[in-house]
């Protein structure tokens, strides 16, 4: 159980952020379940690169090959996920303002109507 | 569709997905495991092209290619953030006022500023050696900046913020990854390959090729996009009003 764990984790969060995305009265509530739901894969790549007793992937102070290394590769994943996370909630918070602007409300219920 | 209906809905995908997700995680190999091939090799080749911090090599050597395209991300989504924030025909803009900023506040905005900044390019500059690089640095750098609208108000930051300029910077610094990448075509050698420079001695600021030459391209491109970015919703929420007459001043302030 204890080595798989992680990954439940990620797939918990995961699931909390879809039914926060789902039962949500707030579009930006609803970036932040989005957000939420983008976490999980930060936790399931590092999960997925973690070796027992390892350290981190840097030899600024690490003699190489002195101790075991976590893969750096899916950390570099994990960084170009960060970024592409925080770009995509700009643009959805740039939405949700639009939103707000023009309907005067952010409940997605309430945005069910086409309007000009 | 009714809130009950929708609700059993989402309990049947939620229920449905979470046992595809848990047969899948035990499928996974277990946590912490030995066998990492790839990290493996991804250490093996940062040693051999001096970058210290493998991490970098990875993003900025090994996968410089995907690199451009989140770099290409960043720029489409700052690009659409923009668009979509920009002052309509029914919006007018109004000028900001002076706000009153608690004089410890500013002395300690004012302190942080400068350290901040320098933190940031420390991180841009170091991010073939030590955790971090143009990504993390940018932000930091970008957020130096900002510093100024807490210790002072929203008229000194936007002295200092030419928004045009920034987002020259920010196509700057994606030409220039490019620019770089295509060099070393000239050098003979595939789109991005860090066949450009002497890998240099290794644990040195000038180590790893031409690693520090695109951090610091992405450096240069993330600090313009953060503050394009920041100005589109500062403006939205500081700037930008309703209604062509009203003649309502703003405070300026951070409500």
């Amino acid at each position: 159980m204890m080595s798989v764990l992680p990954y439940l984790v990620a797939a918990w969060i995961f699931l909390v952020g879809c039914y926060g995305l789902a039962t949500s009265r707030n579009l930006i509530h609803a970036v932040g379940c989005l957000v939420v739901c983008q976490s999980a894969t930060y936790v399931l790549l590092l999960a997925v690169g973690y070796r027992d007793g390892g350290t981190a992937p840097v030899h600024s102070d690490l003699e190489p090959g002195s101790r075991p290394l976590v893969d750096p590769v899916v950390q570099a994943l994990a960084l170009t996920d960060v970024v592409v996370g925080a770009t995509v909630t700009a643009l959805l918070l740039a939405l949700v303002v639009q939103v707000a602007k023009r309907h005067g409300t952010v409940d997605p219920d309430e945005l069910s109507e086409l309007r000009g | 569709m009714s809130r009950r209906l929708r609700g059993w809905v989402l309990a049947l995908g939620l229920g449905g997905l979470g046992a595809l997700l848990v047969a899948a995680c035990l499928d996974l190999p277990d946590f912490g495991g030995e066998r990492h091939p790839y990290g493996d090799r991804a250490v093996r080749a940062a040693l051999s092209r001096h970058t210290a911090n493998v991490v970098s090599s990875v993003n900025f050597d090994l996968r410089a290619f995907d690199t451009l395209g989140e770099e290409s991300i960043l720029f489409g989504a700052v690009l659409g953030t923009v668009v979509l924030l920009r002052q309509t025909r029914d919006e007018r803009q109004v000028e900001p006022a002076p706000a009153r900023v608690s004089p410890s506040v500013r002395r300690y905005a004012l302190i942080a500023l400068p350290l901040t900044l320098v933190v940031g390019l420390y991180v841009v500059a170091h991010g073939q050696l030590s955790p971090g690089g143009g990504f993390q640095g940018g932000v930091v750098a970008a957020t130096a900046l900002h510093l100024l609208y807490i210790a002072v108000d929203y008229r000194a930051l936007r002295r200092i913020r030419p928004v045009h300029l920034y987002a020259v910077v920010d196509a700057a610094g994606e030409a220039a990854f490019v620019v770089v990448g295509a060099a070393a075509l000239l050098g003979g050698s595939a789109f991005l390959a860090n066949t450009l420079l002497p890998y240099g001695e290794f644990n040195t600021l000038a180590s790893g090729g031409t690693v520090p030459l695109l951090n610091a391209a992405i450096g240069m491109e993330v600090a313009a996009a953060v503050v394009v970015l920041l100005a589109g919703f500062l403006d939205q929420a500081v700037e930008i009003e309703d209604g062509p007459s009203a003649g309502r001043p703003t405070t300026g302030t951070r409500e």
